[in-house]
Protein backbone atom coordinates (compact mmCIF):
# COMPACT_ATOMS: atom_id res chain seq x y z
CA UNK A 1 0.00 0.00 0.00
CA UNK A 2 1.00 3.22 -1.18
CA UNK A 3 0.47 6.51 1.04
CA UNK A 4 0.50 9.78 0.66
CA UNK A 5 0.13 12.26 4.05
CA UNK A 6 0.13 16.44 3.05
CA UNK A 7 1.07 18.59 5.93
CA UNK A 8 1.08 21.89 6.65
CA UNK A 9 3.52 24.17 8.82
CA UNK A 10 1.69 26.59 11.17
CA UNK A 11 1.49 29.06 13.84
CA UNK A 12 1.07 27.70 17.64
CA UNK A 13 -2.36 27.71 19.00
CA UNK A 14 -0.66 29.78 21.27
CA UNK A 15 0.05 32.53 19.25
CA UNK A 16 -1.10 36.31 19.75
CA UNK A 17 -1.98 37.75 16.14
CA UNK A 18 -0.15 40.96 15.05
CA UNK A 19 -0.75 42.41 11.27
CA UNK A 20 2.06 42.64 9.83
CA UNK A 21 2.92 46.18 8.04
CA UNK A 22 2.03 44.50 4.68
CA UNK A 23 -1.44 45.22 5.91
CA UNK A 24 -3.15 41.61 4.88
CA UNK A 25 -0.43 38.76 6.52
CA UNK A 26 0.11 37.92 10.39
CA UNK A 27 3.86 39.13 11.69
CA UNK A 28 5.92 36.32 12.34
CA UNK A 29 8.28 37.53 14.48
CA UNK A 30 8.83 35.72 17.18
CA UNK A 31 6.15 33.18 15.85
CA UNK A 32 6.67 29.33 16.87
CA UNK A 33 5.45 26.98 14.15
CA UNK A 34 4.60 23.43 14.17
CA UNK A 35 2.43 20.35 12.72
CA UNK A 36 -1.06 21.55 12.05
CA UNK A 37 -2.27 18.86 15.08
CA UNK A 38 -4.81 17.40 12.35
CA UNK A 39 -2.04 16.60 10.18
CA UNK A 40 -0.75 14.64 12.61
CA UNK A 41 -3.83 12.78 12.91
CA UNK A 42 -3.25 12.35 9.29
CA UNK A 43 0.63 10.75 9.56
CA UNK A 44 -0.75 8.56 12.85
CA UNK A 45 -3.30 6.67 10.26
CA UNK A 46 -0.96 6.57 7.57
CA UNK A 47 1.54 4.72 9.64
CA UNK A 48 -1.16 2.30 11.04
CA UNK A 49 -2.16 2.05 7.69
CA UNK A 50 1.81 0.96 6.31
CA UNK A 51 1.99 -1.27 9.93
CA UNK A 52 -0.98 -3.27 8.51
CA UNK A 53 -1.03 -3.69 5.23
CA UNK A 54 3.32 -2.82 4.44
CA UNK A 55 4.39 -0.34 1.77
CA UNK A 56 5.40 3.04 2.06
CA UNK A 57 4.39 6.45 3.97
CA UNK A 58 5.58 9.72 2.24
CA UNK A 59 4.93 12.91 3.65
CA UNK A 60 4.44 15.98 1.50
CA UNK A 61 4.80 19.79 2.58
CA UNK A 62 4.60 22.71 0.24
CA UNK A 63 5.94 26.09 1.44
CA UNK A 64 9.19 27.36 2.41
CA UNK A 65 12.39 26.36 3.90
CA UNK A 66 11.04 26.73 7.22
CA UNK A 67 8.63 23.55 6.55
CA UNK A 68 11.51 21.29 6.87
CA UNK A 69 10.82 21.07 10.71
CA UNK A 70 7.52 19.85 9.89
CA UNK A 71 8.34 17.32 7.62
CA UNK A 72 11.46 16.07 10.16
CA UNK A 73 8.67 15.86 12.64
CA UNK A 74 6.82 13.44 10.48
CA UNK A 75 10.37 11.51 9.93
CA UNK A 76 10.62 11.33 13.36
CA UNK A 77 7.19 9.60 13.58
CA UNK A 78 8.22 7.07 11.17
CA UNK A 79 7.22 8.06 7.75
CA UNK A 80 9.62 7.34 5.28
CA UNK A 81 10.31 9.33 2.32
CA UNK A 82 9.47 13.61 2.96
CA UNK A 83 9.08 15.64 0.07
CA UNK A 84 8.97 19.38 0.24
CA UNK A 85 7.34 21.30 -2.59
CA UNK A 86 9.27 24.77 -2.39
CA UNK A 87 7.59 27.67 -2.16
CA UNK A 88 8.74 30.91 -0.61
CA UNK A 89 5.68 32.65 -2.35
CA UNK A 90 2.19 33.30 -0.78
CA UNK A 91 -0.50 30.68 -2.03
CA UNK A 92 -4.32 30.39 -1.64
CA UNK A 93 -5.70 27.11 -0.89
CA UNK A 94 -6.36 26.54 -4.67
CA UNK A 95 -2.51 27.54 -5.47
CA UNK A 96 -1.40 24.35 -2.60
CA UNK A 97 -3.39 22.44 -3.67
CA UNK A 98 -2.67 22.33 -7.09
CA UNK A 99 0.87 22.26 -6.32
CA UNK A 100 0.62 19.06 -3.82
CA UNK A 101 -1.91 17.70 -6.78
CA UNK A 102 0.85 17.44 -9.54
CA UNK A 103 3.43 15.65 -7.29
CA UNK A 104 0.88 13.44 -5.74
CA UNK A 105 0.03 12.30 -9.85
CA UNK A 106 3.26 11.20 -10.50
CA UNK A 107 3.72 9.50 -7.17
CA UNK A 108 -0.17 7.67 -7.72
CA UNK A 109 -0.80 6.29 -3.87
CA UNK A 110 -3.67 4.25 -3.09
CA UNK A 111 -4.56 6.82 -0.06
CA UNK A 112 -3.73 10.20 0.17
CA UNK A 113 -4.14 11.44 3.95
CA UNK A 114 -4.57 15.27 5.08
CA UNK A 115 -5.88 16.98 8.32
CA UNK A 116 -9.65 17.91 7.88
CA UNK A 117 -8.20 21.61 8.15
CA UNK A 118 -5.03 23.84 8.83
CA UNK A 119 -5.20 25.40 11.82
CA UNK A 120 -3.34 28.78 10.42
CA UNK A 121 -6.33 29.69 7.53
CA UNK A 122 -8.91 26.98 8.96
CA UNK A 123 -9.62 26.74 4.83
CA UNK A 124 -10.84 23.12 5.15
CA UNK A 125 -10.36 23.18 1.36
CA UNK A 126 -6.62 21.86 0.68
CA UNK A 127 -7.60 17.81 0.80
CA UNK A 128 -10.63 18.38 -1.14
CA UNK A 129 -9.50 20.21 -3.89
CA UNK A 130 -6.79 17.78 -4.33
CA UNK A 131 -9.09 15.17 -4.66
CA UNK A 132 -11.09 16.42 -7.42
CA UNK A 133 -7.90 17.75 -9.40
CA UNK A 134 -7.05 14.20 -9.34
CA UNK A 135 -10.71 12.69 -10.31
CA UNK A 136 -10.75 10.83 -6.93
CA UNK A 137 -13.00 10.27 -4.50
CA UNK A 138 -12.77 12.06 -0.88
CA UNK A 139 -14.00 11.68 2.83
CA UNK A 140 -13.97 14.61 5.31
CA UNK A 141 -13.74 15.01 8.72
CA UNK A 142 -12.90 11.26 9.15
CA UNK A 143 -13.05 9.74 12.60
CA UNK A 144 -12.93 5.49 11.81
CA UNK A 145 -11.38 4.34 9.00
CA UNK A 146 -11.13 0.76 8.17
CA UNK A 147 -9.18 -0.28 5.05
CA UNK A 148 -9.93 -3.77 3.82
CA UNK A 149 -9.11 -4.94 0.29
CA UNK A 150 -9.33 -1.88 -2.47
CA UNK A 151 -11.99 -0.53 -0.04
CA UNK A 152 -12.12 1.89 3.15
CA UNK A 153 -15.10 1.94 5.17
CA UNK A 154 -15.36 5.41 6.92
CA UNK A 155 -17.24 7.15 9.79
CA UNK A 156 -17.09 10.81 9.16
CA UNK A 157 -19.05 13.48 11.53
CA UNK A 158 -21.54 15.70 10.38
CA UNK A 159 -23.78 17.53 12.60
CA UNK A 160 -25.31 15.63 14.74
CA UNK A 161 -24.59 12.43 13.76
CA UNK A 162 -22.35 10.55 11.74
CA UNK A 163 -22.22 9.03 8.40
CA UNK A 164 -20.97 5.94 7.39
CA UNK A 165 -19.09 5.77 4.11
CA UNK A 166 -17.65 3.02 1.41
CA UNK A 167 -15.07 4.21 -0.86
CA UNK A 168 -12.89 2.38 -3.50
CA UNK A 169 -9.31 3.32 -3.75
CA UNK A 170 -7.48 5.47 -4.71
CA UNK A 171 -8.99 7.81 -2.22
CA UNK A 172 -8.52 11.02 -0.39
CA UNK A 173 -8.87 10.82 3.06
CA UNK A 174 -9.47 14.02 6.03
CA UNK A 175 -8.40 13.42 9.38
CA UNK A 176 -10.73 14.86 12.07
CA UNK A 177 -9.23 14.43 15.88
CA UNK A 178 -10.25 11.19 17.42
CA UNK A 179 -9.59 9.16 14.56
CA UNK A 180 -6.62 7.76 16.44
CA UNK A 181 -4.53 8.98 19.16
CA UNK A 182 -0.77 10.13 17.11
CA UNK A 183 2.27 8.59 18.68
CA UNK A 184 4.74 10.54 20.24
CA UNK A 185 8.13 10.34 17.89
CA UNK A 186 10.42 8.03 19.66
CA UNK A 187 13.87 9.11 20.94
CA UNK A 188 15.69 6.43 18.41
CA UNK A 189 12.91 7.95 15.65
CA UNK A 190 13.98 11.31 16.08
CA UNK A 191 17.82 10.10 15.75
CA UNK A 192 17.09 8.43 12.62
CA UNK A 193 15.01 11.31 11.24
CA UNK A 194 17.88 13.56 11.43
CA UNK A 195 19.49 11.02 8.89
CA UNK A 196 16.88 11.27 6.46
CA UNK A 197 16.69 12.99 3.76
CA UNK A 198 14.34 15.48 2.44
CA UNK A 199 13.94 15.61 -1.32
CA UNK A 200 13.37 18.88 -2.22
CA UNK A 201 12.04 20.66 -5.46
CA UNK A 202 10.13 23.66 -6.58
CA UNK A 203 6.30 23.43 -6.71
CA UNK A 204 4.36 24.37 -10.12
CA UNK A 205 3.54 27.13 -10.43
CA UNK A 206 0.16 28.35 -9.46
CA UNK A 207 -2.48 31.62 -9.98
CA UNK A 208 -4.11 33.24 -7.23
CA UNK A 209 -7.77 32.93 -7.18
CA UNK A 210 -8.54 34.26 -3.48
CA UNK A 211 -7.03 37.25 -2.69
CA UNK A 212 -6.87 38.64 0.77
CA UNK A 213 -7.26 42.25 0.51
CA UNK A 214 -6.92 43.66 5.08
CA UNK A 215 -6.46 41.94 7.43
CA UNK A 216 -7.24 42.77 10.83
CA UNK A 217 -7.99 42.03 14.50
CA UNK A 218 -11.37 41.54 15.47
CA UNK A 219 -13.10 43.92 18.02
CA UNK A 220 -11.91 42.37 21.48
CA UNK A 221 -14.87 41.61 23.70
CA UNK A 222 -15.40 43.38 26.64
CA UNK A 223 -15.35 42.11 29.81
CA UNK A 224 -18.90 42.04 31.47
CA UNK A 225 -19.82 41.95 35.30
CA UNK A 226 -19.04 39.43 37.50
CA UNK A 227 -22.79 39.51 39.11
CA UNK A 228 -21.32 37.83 42.65
CA UNK A 229 -20.23 34.91 43.84
CA UNK A 230 -22.71 32.55 44.91
CA UNK A 231 -26.44 31.04 43.82
CA UNK A 232 -27.47 33.93 45.29
CA UNK A 233 -27.58 35.84 41.72
CA UNK A 234 -29.41 33.14 39.77
CA UNK A 235 -32.23 35.25 39.96
CA UNK A 236 -30.42 38.33 38.85
CA UNK A 237 -28.63 36.38 35.99
CA UNK A 238 -31.81 35.22 34.63
CA UNK A 239 -33.16 38.70 34.71
CA UNK A 240 -30.44 40.18 32.88
CA UNK A 241 -30.88 37.13 30.02
CA UNK A 242 -33.93 37.45 29.66
CA UNK A 243 -34.25 41.61 30.06
CA UNK A 244 -31.05 42.67 28.71
CA UNK A 245 -29.37 39.70 26.22
CA UNK A 246 -33.35 38.66 25.33
CA UNK A 247 -31.81 35.43 24.89
CA UNK A 248 -34.29 33.26 26.90
CA UNK B 1 -30.86 34.06 -16.45
CA UNK B 2 -30.14 34.28 -12.95
CA UNK B 3 -26.29 35.59 -11.63
CA UNK B 4 -26.60 34.09 -8.15
CA UNK B 5 -27.06 30.52 -7.19
CA UNK B 6 -26.95 29.55 -3.70
CA UNK B 7 -27.15 26.11 -2.80
CA UNK B 8 -29.44 25.54 0.39
CA UNK B 9 -29.33 21.60 1.94
CA UNK B 10 -31.24 19.15 2.98
CA UNK B 11 -30.86 16.35 5.21
CA UNK B 12 -33.69 14.17 5.56
CA UNK B 13 -35.26 16.46 3.50
CA UNK B 14 -35.38 19.06 5.97
CA UNK B 15 -33.91 21.94 5.14
CA UNK B 16 -30.72 22.98 7.91
CA UNK B 17 -31.21 26.52 9.29
CA UNK B 18 -27.73 27.87 7.70
CA UNK B 19 -29.80 26.83 4.46
CA UNK B 20 -32.04 29.48 5.09
CA UNK B 21 -29.37 31.54 6.26
CA UNK B 22 -27.84 31.28 3.23
CA UNK B 23 -30.65 31.66 0.79
CA UNK B 24 -31.18 34.79 2.28
CA UNK B 25 -27.66 36.17 2.17
CA UNK B 26 -27.37 35.22 -1.32
CA UNK B 27 -31.05 36.66 -2.15
CA UNK B 28 -29.88 40.05 -0.77
CA UNK B 29 -26.66 40.56 -2.59
CA UNK B 30 -28.43 39.47 -5.46
CA UNK B 31 -30.69 42.66 -4.52
CA UNK B 32 -27.48 44.50 -4.16
CA UNK B 33 -26.00 44.05 -7.46
CA UNK B 34 -29.48 43.95 -9.51
CA UNK B 35 -29.21 40.62 -10.64
CA UNK B 36 -31.59 37.59 -10.62
CA UNK B 37 -31.38 34.75 -8.32
CA UNK B 38 -32.08 31.09 -7.56
CA UNK B 39 -31.98 28.97 -4.96
CA UNK B 40 -30.84 25.04 -5.89
CA UNK B 41 -32.18 21.98 -3.57
CA UNK B 42 -30.75 18.22 -4.49
CA UNK B 43 -32.24 15.50 -3.41
CA UNK B 44 -35.17 12.43 -3.47
CA UNK B 45 -39.00 13.45 -3.03
CA UNK B 46 -38.11 17.25 -2.47
CA UNK B 47 -40.20 19.36 -4.81
CA UNK B 48 -42.99 20.52 -1.66
CA UNK B 49 -39.99 21.08 0.76
CA UNK B 50 -38.42 23.24 -1.93
CA UNK B 51 -41.42 25.71 -1.67
CA UNK B 52 -40.22 26.44 1.80
CA UNK B 53 -37.53 28.77 0.35
CA UNK B 54 -40.04 31.51 -1.19
CA UNK B 55 -40.26 32.42 2.80
CA UNK B 56 -36.65 33.06 2.68
CA UNK B 57 -36.35 35.34 -0.28
CA UNK B 58 -36.19 32.84 -3.09
CA UNK B 59 -38.68 33.30 -5.61
CA UNK B 60 -37.44 30.50 -8.09
CA UNK B 61 -36.04 27.44 -7.04
CA UNK B 62 -34.24 25.05 -9.42
CA UNK B 63 -34.72 21.50 -8.17
CA UNK B 64 -32.68 18.29 -9.21
CA UNK B 65 -34.61 15.45 -7.70
CA UNK B 66 -33.65 11.68 -8.27
CA UNK B 67 -33.84 8.54 -5.99
CA UNK B 68 -30.50 8.25 -5.91
CA UNK B 69 -29.58 11.53 -4.60
CA UNK B 70 -31.63 10.80 -1.04
CA UNK B 71 -28.46 11.27 0.55
CA UNK B 72 -25.08 13.47 0.09
CA UNK B 73 -22.88 11.88 -2.24
CA UNK B 74 -19.84 14.99 -2.48
CA UNK B 75 -18.82 13.56 -6.05
CA UNK B 76 -22.34 13.65 -7.48
CA UNK B 77 -23.68 16.78 -5.65
CA UNK B 78 -20.67 18.86 -6.37
CA UNK B 79 -21.18 17.45 -10.06
CA UNK B 80 -24.46 18.83 -10.18
CA UNK B 81 -23.96 22.77 -8.46
CA UNK B 82 -21.15 22.72 -11.55
CA UNK B 83 -23.74 21.69 -14.29
CA UNK B 84 -27.00 24.25 -12.83
CA UNK B 85 -23.92 26.72 -12.44
CA UNK B 86 -22.80 26.85 -15.82
CA UNK B 87 -26.44 26.06 -17.06
CA UNK B 88 -27.73 29.07 -15.14
CA UNK B 89 -24.94 31.51 -16.09
CA UNK B 90 -24.17 32.01 -12.54
CA UNK B 91 -21.53 34.03 -11.36
CA UNK B 92 -21.57 33.60 -7.67
CA UNK B 93 -22.57 30.59 -6.06
CA UNK B 94 -22.85 30.43 -2.11
CA UNK B 95 -22.89 27.31 0.24
CA UNK B 96 -23.60 27.12 4.03
CA UNK B 97 -20.32 26.12 5.27
CA UNK B 98 -21.62 23.30 7.37
CA UNK B 99 -20.17 19.90 6.47
CA UNK B 100 -22.05 19.44 3.30
CA UNK B 101 -20.98 23.00 2.13
CA UNK B 102 -17.35 22.41 2.98
CA UNK B 103 -17.24 19.17 1.69
CA UNK B 104 -18.78 20.45 -1.87
CA UNK B 105 -17.53 23.80 -2.28
CA UNK B 106 -13.60 22.76 -3.34
CA UNK B 107 -14.96 20.34 -6.06
CA UNK B 108 -17.43 22.82 -7.26
CA UNK B 109 -14.54 25.52 -7.60
CA UNK B 110 -12.58 22.98 -9.50
CA UNK B 111 -15.39 22.29 -11.86
CA UNK B 112 -16.03 25.63 -12.57
CA UNK B 113 -12.85 27.27 -12.53
CA UNK B 114 -13.74 29.33 -9.56
CA UNK B 115 -11.74 30.44 -6.23
CA UNK B 116 -13.35 29.74 -2.92
CA UNK B 117 -13.62 32.13 0.25
CA UNK B 118 -14.59 30.07 2.68
CA UNK B 119 -16.47 29.96 6.33
CA UNK B 120 -17.16 33.77 5.44
CA UNK B 121 -19.64 35.56 8.16
CA UNK B 122 -20.00 38.78 7.10
CA UNK B 123 -20.43 39.65 3.19
CA UNK B 124 -20.39 43.09 1.49
CA UNK B 125 -20.10 44.45 -2.19
CA UNK B 126 -17.72 46.92 -3.03
CA UNK B 127 -17.43 48.49 -6.81
CA UNK B 128 -19.80 45.86 -8.08
CA UNK B 129 -17.56 43.33 -6.19
CA UNK B 130 -18.31 40.85 -3.45
CA UNK B 131 -15.80 40.92 -0.59
CA UNK B 132 -16.14 38.21 2.01
CA UNK B 133 -14.53 38.44 5.68
CA UNK B 134 -13.62 35.06 7.38
CA UNK B 135 -12.00 34.32 10.18
CA UNK B 136 -8.01 32.94 10.37
CA UNK B 137 -5.73 31.50 12.98
CA UNK B 138 -9.69 30.19 14.75
CA UNK B 139 -10.75 33.59 14.98
CA UNK B 140 -7.67 35.62 16.41
CA UNK B 141 -7.49 37.54 13.02
CA UNK B 142 -10.13 38.37 10.29
CA UNK B 143 -9.18 39.08 6.93
CA UNK B 144 -11.14 40.24 3.64
CA UNK B 145 -11.06 38.64 0.89
CA UNK B 146 -11.91 39.12 -2.84
CA UNK B 147 -12.43 36.10 -5.45
CA UNK B 148 -10.47 37.33 -8.62
CA UNK B 149 -11.92 34.21 -10.87
CA UNK B 150 -14.74 34.99 -13.16
CA UNK B 151 -17.22 32.90 -11.49
CA UNK B 152 -16.88 32.79 -7.37
CA UNK B 153 -17.88 30.55 -4.70
CA UNK B 154 -18.29 31.13 -0.96
CA UNK B 155 -19.32 29.38 1.90
CA UNK B 156 -20.75 31.17 4.77
CA UNK B 157 -20.46 30.21 8.57
CA UNK B 158 -23.55 28.84 10.25
CA UNK B 159 -25.51 31.17 13.17
CA UNK B 160 -23.97 34.30 11.77
CA UNK B 161 -26.29 35.21 9.15
CA UNK B 162 -30.30 36.01 10.24
CA UNK B 163 -32.86 33.98 8.69
CA UNK B 164 -36.32 35.46 9.81
CA UNK B 165 -39.14 33.81 7.48
CA UNK B 166 -41.22 36.14 5.99
CA UNK B 167 -44.16 35.28 3.53
CA UNK B 168 -43.18 34.60 -0.10
CA UNK B 169 -43.65 31.95 -2.79
CA UNK B 170 -41.33 30.01 -4.93
CA UNK B 171 -41.67 28.69 -8.00
CA UNK B 172 -39.92 24.88 -8.26
CA UNK B 173 -38.35 24.00 -11.24
CA UNK B 174 -37.47 20.34 -11.45
CA UNK B 175 -34.43 19.63 -13.72
CA UNK B 176 -32.63 17.02 -14.37
CA UNK B 177 -28.91 15.91 -14.55
CA UNK B 178 -27.72 13.32 -16.36
CA UNK B 179 -25.47 11.19 -13.68
CA UNK B 180 -23.40 7.82 -14.01
CA UNK B 181 -22.20 5.22 -11.88
CA UNK B 182 -18.91 6.67 -11.73
CA UNK B 183 -20.11 10.02 -10.32
CA UNK B 184 -20.99 8.41 -6.80
CA UNK B 185 -17.39 8.13 -5.49
CA UNK B 186 -18.66 7.96 -2.20
CA UNK B 187 -21.41 6.13 -1.29
CA UNK B 188 -23.44 6.81 2.04
CA UNK B 189 -24.70 3.22 3.87
CA UNK B 190 -25.90 4.43 6.91
CA UNK B 191 -26.59 7.38 8.86
CA UNK B 192 -26.02 7.38 12.39
CA UNK B 193 -27.68 10.27 14.26
CA UNK B 194 -27.01 11.42 17.63
CA UNK B 195 -30.29 11.76 19.75
CA UNK B 196 -31.61 14.73 21.59
CA UNK B 197 -29.82 17.77 21.85
CA UNK B 198 -28.31 19.31 19.03
CA UNK B 199 -25.01 19.79 17.69
CA UNK B 200 -22.70 22.34 19.16
CA UNK B 201 -22.40 23.99 16.10
CA UNK B 202 -26.05 24.62 15.39
CA UNK B 203 -27.31 24.68 18.68
CA UNK B 204 -28.53 28.16 19.82
CA UNK B 205 -27.52 28.36 22.79
CA UNK B 206 -24.21 26.10 24.37
CA UNK B 207 -23.79 24.53 27.80
CA UNK B 208 -20.36 23.71 28.43
CA UNK B 209 -18.10 21.89 31.08
CA UNK B 210 -14.15 21.69 31.84
CA UNK B 211 -12.27 20.53 34.30
CA UNK B 212 -13.78 22.50 37.17
CA UNK B 213 -16.66 19.69 36.96
CA UNK B 214 -14.61 16.93 38.57
CA UNK B 215 -14.90 14.09 36.56
CA UNK B 216 -17.85 12.53 33.88
CA UNK B 217 -20.10 11.74 36.65
CA UNK B 218 -21.12 15.38 37.00
CA UNK B 219 -21.74 16.39 33.43
CA UNK B 220 -25.51 15.82 34.21
CA UNK B 221 -25.39 19.20 35.69
CA UNK B 222 -24.14 20.47 32.31
CA UNK B 223 -26.97 18.16 30.28
CA UNK B 224 -29.55 19.47 32.55
CA UNK B 225 -28.87 22.84 32.43
CA UNK B 226 -28.74 22.93 28.37
CA UNK B 227 -32.28 20.14 28.22
CA UNK B 228 -34.28 22.74 29.88
CA UNK B 229 -32.73 26.08 27.76
CA UNK B 230 -33.10 23.16 24.62
CA UNK B 231 -29.17 24.11 24.08
CA UNK B 232 -26.38 21.83 22.99
CA UNK B 233 -23.70 20.16 25.08
CA UNK B 234 -19.62 21.64 24.95
CA UNK B 235 -16.79 20.45 26.79
CA UNK B 236 -13.15 22.31 26.77
CA UNK B 237 -9.97 19.76 24.81
CA UNK B 238 -9.17 18.95 28.50
CA UNK B 239 -12.45 16.62 29.50
CA UNK B 240 -12.20 15.13 25.79
CA UNK B 241 -8.81 14.17 26.65
CA UNK B 242 -9.74 13.16 29.34
CA UNK B 243 -12.68 10.74 28.23
CA UNK B 244 -15.30 12.53 29.90
CA UNK B 245 -16.63 13.84 27.07
CA UNK B 246 -16.66 12.49 23.73
CA UNK B 247 -14.35 14.86 20.75
CA UNK B 248 -17.31 15.66 18.50
CA UNK B 249 -18.38 18.02 21.65
CA UNK B 250 -14.78 19.96 22.00
CA UNK B 251 -15.44 23.52 21.72
CA UNK B 252 -12.16 25.30 20.60
CA UNK B 253 -9.39 25.70 17.98
CA UNK B 254 -8.78 21.86 17.22
CA UNK B 255 -12.76 21.32 18.40
CA UNK B 256 -15.62 22.82 16.93
CA UNK B 257 -16.06 26.84 16.29
CA UNK B 258 -19.49 27.53 17.31
CA UNK B 259 -21.51 31.22 17.31
CA UNK B 260 -24.68 30.58 19.34
CA UNK B 261 -26.81 33.65 20.90
CA UNK B 262 -25.58 32.43 24.35
CA UNK B 263 -22.52 30.39 25.70
CA UNK B 264 -23.19 29.14 29.04
CA UNK B 265 -19.00 28.06 30.09
CA UNK B 266 -18.83 26.16 33.53
CA UNK B 267 -15.42 25.40 35.35
CA UNK B 268 -13.72 26.39 32.04
CA UNK B 269 -10.50 28.80 32.88
CA UNK B 270 -10.81 29.98 29.14
CA UNK B 271 -7.39 29.02 27.42
CA UNK B 272 -6.44 31.17 24.17
CA UNK B 273 -7.55 27.75 22.59
CA UNK B 274 -11.26 27.10 24.13
CA UNK B 275 -11.86 31.00 23.58
CA UNK B 276 -10.70 30.58 19.91
CA UNK B 277 -13.66 28.48 19.42
CA UNK B 278 -16.39 30.15 21.45
CA UNK B 279 -15.67 34.09 21.68
CA UNK B 280 -17.91 35.17 18.64
CA UNK B 281 -20.49 33.85 20.53
CA UNK B 282 -23.31 36.64 21.16
CA UNK B 283 -23.79 36.55 25.07
CA UNK B 284 -21.14 34.77 26.98
CA UNK B 285 -22.23 33.50 30.72
CA UNK B 286 -19.26 31.87 33.22
CA UNK B 287 -19.12 30.37 36.32
CA UNK B 288 -15.98 29.87 37.68
CA UNK B 289 -14.52 29.84 40.94
CA UNK B 290 -11.64 31.73 40.21
CA UNK B 291 -12.40 35.44 39.82
CA UNK B 292 -9.53 35.88 37.77
CA UNK B 293 -9.56 33.36 35.39
CA UNK B 294 -9.40 34.61 31.63
CA UNK B 295 -12.95 33.13 30.58
CA UNK B 296 -14.35 36.37 32.72
CA UNK B 297 -12.26 38.64 30.13
CA UNK B 298 -15.05 37.69 27.68
CA UNK B 299 -17.97 36.44 29.73
CA UNK B 300 -20.68 39.42 29.33
CA UNK B 301 -22.27 37.78 33.05
CA UNK B 302 -19.98 36.10 35.23
CA UNK B 303 -20.38 34.34 38.44
CA UNK B 304 -17.37 33.68 40.46
CA UNK B 305 -18.93 30.47 42.75
CA UNK B 306 -19.24 27.13 42.29
CA UNK B 307 -20.34 25.57 39.68
CA UNK B 308 -21.67 22.07 42.14
CA UNK B 309 -23.06 25.20 43.81
CA UNK B 310 -24.52 27.96 41.10
CA UNK B 311 -25.84 25.42 38.24
CA UNK B 312 -28.42 23.00 39.88
CA UNK B 313 -29.65 26.66 41.66
CA UNK B 314 -29.70 27.82 37.96
CA UNK B 315 -31.65 24.78 36.41
CA UNK B 316 -33.91 24.94 38.83
CA UNK B 317 -34.93 28.58 38.69
CA UNK B 318 -34.93 28.58 34.94
CA UNK B 319 -37.24 25.48 34.93
CA UNK B 320 -39.20 27.09 36.38
CA UNK B 321 -39.44 30.48 34.92
CA UNK B 322 -39.62 28.85 31.58
CA UNK B 323 -42.40 26.61 32.51
CA UNK B 324 -40.67 23.32 31.90
C1 LIG C 1 -2.43 22.50 20.28
C2 LIG C 1 -3.46 22.76 21.34
C3 LIG C 1 -4.79 22.79 20.96
C4 LIG C 1 -5.78 23.00 21.92
N1 LIG C 1 -7.10 23.04 21.52
C5 LIG C 1 -8.06 23.25 22.45
C6 LIG C 1 -9.43 23.29 22.07
O1 LIG C 1 -9.80 23.13 20.90
N2 LIG C 1 -10.35 23.49 23.03
C7 LIG C 1 -10.01 23.64 24.36
O2 LIG C 1 -10.93 23.81 25.18
N3 LIG C 1 -8.74 23.61 24.74
C8 LIG C 1 -7.75 23.40 23.82
N4 LIG C 1 -6.46 23.32 24.23
C9 LIG C 1 -6.18 23.19 25.68
C10 LIG C 1 -6.20 24.49 26.45
O3 LIG C 1 -4.93 25.06 26.38
C11 LIG C 1 -6.57 24.22 27.93
O4 LIG C 1 -5.67 23.31 28.47
C12 LIG C 1 -7.98 23.69 28.15
O5 LIG C 1 -8.93 24.48 27.44
C13 LIG C 1 -8.31 23.71 29.63
O6 LIG C 1 -9.55 23.11 29.88
P1 LIG C 1 -10.39 23.51 31.18
O7 LIG C 1 -10.69 24.96 31.14
O8 LIG C 1 -11.54 22.56 31.24
O9 LIG C 1 -9.43 23.11 32.37
P2 LIG C 1 -8.58 24.02 33.36
O10 LIG C 1 -7.71 24.96 32.63
O11 LIG C 1 -7.96 23.07 34.32
O12 LIG C 1 -9.66 24.89 34.09
C14 LIG C 1 -10.59 24.43 35.02
C15 LIG C 1 -11.30 25.64 35.58
O13 LIG C 1 -12.34 25.21 36.45
C16 LIG C 1 -12.39 26.07 37.56
N5 LIG C 1 -12.99 25.32 38.66
C17 LIG C 1 -12.46 24.29 39.37
N6 LIG C 1 -13.36 23.83 40.26
C18 LIG C 1 -14.46 24.59 40.11
C19 LIG C 1 -15.73 24.61 40.76
N7 LIG C 1 -16.04 23.73 41.71
N8 LIG C 1 -16.63 25.53 40.37
C20 LIG C 1 -16.34 26.43 39.40
N9 LIG C 1 -15.16 26.45 38.76
C21 LIG C 1 -14.24 25.54 39.11
C22 LIG C 1 -10.96 26.47 37.82
O14 LIG C 1 -10.93 27.74 38.49
C23 LIG C 1 -10.39 26.56 36.40
O15 LIG C 1 -10.49 27.88 35.89
C24 LIG C 1 -5.44 23.15 23.28
C25 LIG C 1 -4.10 23.13 23.66
C26 LIG C 1 -3.11 22.94 22.71
C27 LIG C 1 -1.67 22.95 23.14
N1 LIG D 1 1.20 23.90 2.49
C1 LIG D 1 0.71 22.66 2.62
N2 LIG D 1 1.48 21.58 2.36
C2 LIG D 1 1.00 20.32 2.46
N3 LIG D 1 -0.26 20.05 2.85
C3 LIG D 1 -1.08 21.08 3.14
C4 LIG D 1 -0.65 22.43 3.03
N4 LIG D 1 -1.69 23.22 3.36
C5 LIG D 1 -2.72 22.41 3.67
N5 LIG D 1 -2.36 21.11 3.52
C6 LIG D 1 -3.19 19.92 3.79
O1 LIG D 1 -4.55 20.24 3.56
C7 LIG D 1 -5.32 20.15 4.77
C8 LIG D 1 -6.39 21.19 4.80
O2 LIG D 1 -5.81 22.46 4.75
P1 LIG D 1 -6.61 23.82 4.56
O3 LIG D 1 -7.48 23.68 3.38
O4 LIG D 1 -5.53 24.82 4.40
O5 LIG D 1 -7.40 24.01 5.83
C9 LIG D 1 -4.28 20.24 5.87
O6 LIG D 1 -4.72 19.62 7.05
C10 LIG D 1 -3.10 19.49 5.23
O7 LIG D 1 -3.31 18.09 5.28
Amino acid sequence: MKVAVCINHVPDTETKIKVSSDGVSIDKAGVNFMLSPYDEVAIEEGLKIKEKFKGEVTALSLGGDSHKETLRKALAMGVDKAVLLKDEGVRDSFGVAAGLAAELKSLSPDIILFGKQSIDYDGAQVGTLVAEMLGMPSAAVVVKMDVEDGKVFCEREIEGGHEVVETKLPAAFLAQKGLNEPRYPSLKGIMAAKNKPIEEKPAVAAEIRVETTAMKKPVPKSAGKILGTDKSVVPELIRLLHEEAKVI
Amino acid sequence: MSKVLAFAELRDNKFKKSSFETVKAACGIADRLGVEFAALVIGSGIESVAKELGNYGAARVVAVDEASLATHSNTAYAKIIAEIAKKEGASLVFLPASQMGKDLAPRVGVKVGAGVASDCIALDVVDGNVVGTRPVYAGKGLIDVRVTTAIKVFTLRPNVFTAKPESGTATVEKVSVPLTDTDFGCVVREVKVAEGRPDVTEADIVVSGGRGLKGPEHFHLIEELADVLGGGVGASRAVVDAGWRPHDEQVGQTGKTVSPSMYVACGISGAVQHLAGMSSSKYIVAINKDKDAPIFQVADYGIAGDVFEVLPELTAQLKKTLGK
